[in-house]
């Protein structure tokens, strides 16, 4: 063994080098305190974010309202709370939707191989070449509008990324030899497939997701900002969107709030992602290693 | 008694291209071989002559084209599931690679105790215990069982490898160039390993191998292949005497011991 | 050509380790001849690859060289002057050092670029180097990929790459290991030849005392970062001066059953 190609001292032995940079904990503490908002939001708000007052519309931000009230006189920092919730909840089925497509499908046509392999990705392929948009627009108009079709549409346009992932890592190690070396030692397949493949593929499968988040979340929104996600009393941040389109010239605020949120929202997760790649990245890793 | 057998096997392999015509490589042709209990056998040839491709037939980790593989008397091909594992756990491998042939992500722990759980059927507490003998076994300290591969040298892992394919108590270990990545010395303790393993245990070894050295010091019986056939087979004898041309050539091609200049 | 001295002294390699700088390469001096193979020897992990990568300033992430200084002919020079110029360099795996989807020839034409050579007389010198390397069928080697060639045929190609800088001196990082014995033995009878006909300067680095007694006119120990013995090959063998080396030495002859350690060679 040269002791060029295998560094003369354990590589795990890191130096101080914290785990996330600098932008990637701010990034961290922002996606942190979203997903709080989202869970906790319903306890946090201020006001009944339905409740209505026809009195009290479109004002600006005062003490009792902090950021305003819509069109119906209901609180805006409330229906951004509770819109959290709806967001990320969306986009956690959508991903765990994905994930479990993703996984599956590109797992068997991996470890598969062969016939199966080739009509599984060629079957990847198609979906790949749909654009999430139109996609989701076929969907509505085969099955009404409504959450639960918005959300098949982006997993399935999505999935197909994953299943490509994780079955080019399941094909570059099911030959090598600790994969040899487990079915020598009793291992059956499934078991292989769980132990020593599916957690090789799981740092590029948890940048890929969190990268994702803020895509689907622009999607989930997007989508109900058109009308064919969520519909108009719910609190969402599309619908929020949609609903304060018709007041853009005159109560700007309106739109900035939900629009604001969304941007931080999408920022951080892709911030966060940006982050564990850098970490993760073998090549990179390898630098820090020493 | 026979531990294992090659009855006229054959290996083909295909390399697919884009533009249809594929290309058959024959890598294995009519290799017949038997390997007793508690003998110490060496494959010899060079590299590409089909050794280490014979080696994965005789583990059942690839099935021949033509011929068998005989465990005992039955044919690897007719195993039921139970009788695979137990032919799995008469039969083990120890690869050339160590830092390939171990999952990056597992413990030391982790890999020994694989066959133990899936081969032996021990769990727990008792497995804990058969690890750390395992590790003592093959010369490391069983406080390295929580490590991780990227924290042990090359010959430590090696040792790992050993230990783990130790763990089913074998009959036969096939060690595939398994101390040819190693320096000298390590290969040196490597076999002095192997033979105080085979003293205790009585296992038997397939030693694959292209070094003519090695296989002077630690068999009793050579294999010869060259170009995917057996060309010769020979007790060993000091100096050993081989008669065919790749192995006349292979015995050419070993190092003088000492410089010749003046 | 004029016999050139490549010097290499106080060489220091460090690294961080659990937080602590960490040596792996103490003071080492070095000192290569035209016309004369080198060997450094020593255990893996002693730091012997590492000390030609510091030499050349090509030490993996993680590591620097903390001191030390290269001299050719009394003139001390930058690594990167000695790089490819003065020193070539032929690696352990020769598959890993060629870009794969790439063919011979491209690699050949990279490395004249590298050296700042013009179009002509390219095709001559590319020749000239693949024969002297023993790959006489010039044009069609050139056009194959790494996958299409053996290990042994990549040694050569590595070392017509080495020649066709004409650099004086060549790092030889472990070239056999990983070649069976039938084409180390070739890899091993070029080397010797080229260091007849070129007057190369060899450092080559390897654990096998079998390549030493074959090929080495000289002899450094390492062993934990440092030399710690030097001179001539015979010396080395027969009047083993430190117990690292005696060592080295014993665990080699053990693998010759048919010769007691005392018997002098022929």
């Amino acid at each position: 063994m040269s002791d060029l190609a295998l560094p003369e001292k354990p590589a795990a032995a890191s130096g101080r080098r914290p785990w996330l940079s600098l932008t990637g904990r701010f990034a961290l503490a922002l996606a942190a305190t979203i997903i709080a908002v989202a869970v906790f939001g319903p306890w946090l708000t201020p006001h009944d974010p339905n409740a209505m007052d026809l009195t009290a519309r479109l004002d600006g931000p005062s003490a009792a309202h902090w950021l305003g009230t819509d069109h119906l006189g209901r609180d805006i920092l409330s229906r951004l709370f509770v819109g959290a919730r709806v967001s990320l909840g969306s986009v956690a089925v959508t991903l765990s939707l994905i994930l479990a497509l993703g996984i599956g499908i590109g797992g068997a046509a991996g470890f598969l191989g062969g016939r199966t392999d080739q009509v599984i990705m060629r079957c990847a392929d198609v979906f790949l070449t749909f654009p999430t948009l139109v996609l989701a627009l076929f969907m509505v108009g085969m099955l009404g509008t409504g959450l639960v079709n918005v959300v098949i549409a982006i997993a399935l346009s999505h999935w197909a990324w994953y299943a490509r992932i994780v079955r080019g890592i399941v094909l570059s190690l099911k030959h090598r030899d600790f994969i040899l070396a487990s079915r020598l030692a009793g291992t059956g397949r499934l078991r292989i497939f769980w132990t020593h493949l599916l957690p090789a593929t799981m740092s590029q499968l948890v940048v890929l997701a969190t990268l994702d988040i803020g895509h689907i979340m622009l999607h989930v929104s997007g989508l109900s900002f058109l009308g064919l996600g969520i519909a108009a009393p719910t609190a969402e941040w599309g619908v929020m969107l949609n609903d304060a389109r018709q007041f853009v010239w005159t109560e700007p605020h309106l739109m900035i709030w939900p629009g604001l949120a969304l941007f931080i929202s999408v920022m951080a997760f892709n911030l966060l992602g940006d982050a564990i790649r850098d970490r993760l990245d073998p090549h990179l890793r390898m630098e820090h290693a020493h | 008694m026979t531990l294992l057998s090659a009855r006229g096997v054959s290996r083909i392999y295909r390399t697919f291209s884009l533009v249809g015509a594929s290309r058959a490589k024959r890598v294995l042709e009519d290799v017949s071989l038997d390997i007793h209990a508690g003998e110490t056998v060496a494959l010899l040839g060079r590299s590409g002559c089909g050794k280490s491709t014979l080696a994965r037939l005789l583990t059942g980790l690839e099935r021949p084209d033509a011929g068998e593989i005989l465990f005992g008397r039955r044919s690897l091909a007719s195993l039921g599931k139970e009788e695979m594992r137990s032919f799995r756990q008469a039969v083990q491998m120890v690869f050339q690679d160590s830092i390939g042939a171990v999952d990056p992500r597992s413990t030391v722990a982790a890999i020994v105790s694989e066959p133990l759980r899936r081969l032996v059927g021990i769990d727990g507490e008792d497995c804990r215990r058969a690890v750390a003998g395992l590790l003592r076994r093959v010369g490391l300290d069983p406080a390295e069982a929580d490590k991780l591969p990227a924290q042990m040298s090359g010959g430590q892992l090696q040792r790992v490898c050993i230990a783990r394919a130790l763990a089913p108590r074998p009959k036969l270990i096939i060690l595939d160039e398994a101390v040819s990545n190693l320096d000298l010395n390590l290969q040196i303790q490597m076999l002095d390993l192997f033979q105080t393993l085979r003293r205790e245990t009585g296992v038997a070894y397939l030693f694959v191998t292209h070094d003519l050295r090695l296989v002077e010091r630690f068999c009793s019986r050579v294999i010869v292949m060259d170009d995917g056939r057996v060309r010769e087979e020979a007790e060993i004898s000091r100096p050993l005497e081989l008669s065919s041309p790749a192995g006349r050539a292979l015995r050419a091609a070993v190092l003088p011991a000492m410089p010749m200049r003046v | 050509m004029t016999s050139r001295c490549l010097e290499i002294s106080g060489l220091t390699v460090r690294t961080m380790c659990d937080g602590r700088e960490r040596e792996l390469v103490s003071g080492v001096d070095l000192a290569l001849e035209g016309g004369e193979v080198l060997a450094l020897v020593g255990a893996s992990g002693s730091g012997k690859s590492m000390t030609c990568a510091a030499a050349l300033d090509v030490l993996p992430p993680g590591t620097w060289r903390a001191g030390g200084t290269v001299e050719l002919d009394g003139q001390v020079r930058t690594a990167r002057e000695v790089r490819g110029a003065y020193v070539a360099t032929i690696l352990q795996n020769p598959r890993s050092a060629f870009n794969p989807v790439r063919t011979m020839r491209s690699h050949a034409h990279e490395t004249l670029r590298a050296l700042g050579m013009g179009r002509s007389g390219r095709n001559a010198r590319v020749e000239a180097a693949m024969i002297d390397a023993g790959l006489e069928d010039v044009p069609r080697i050139l056009a194959l990929h790494p996958f299409e060639m053996s290990g042994g045929m990549l040694q050569r190609m590595m070392v017509a790459l080495a020649l066709m800088s004409e650099a004086p001196f060549l790092f030889a990082d472990e070239p056999t290991t990983d070649l069976d014995l039938i084409v180390q033995r070739e890899i091993l009878d070029l080397l010797e030849r080229l260091k007849k006909t070129r007057g190369l300067g060899i450092l080559l680095v390897t654990h096998d005392m079998g390549v030493v007694a074959r090929l080495a006119d000289r002899v450094a120990v390492m062993d934990a970062g440092r030399i710690v013995e030097t001179g001539p090959v015979m010396d080395v063998f027969h009047r083993p001066a430190h117990p690292t080396t005696r060592r080295l030495v014993d665990a080699h002859l053990s693998l010759y059953p048919t010769l007691s350690p005392a018997e002098p060679a022929t």
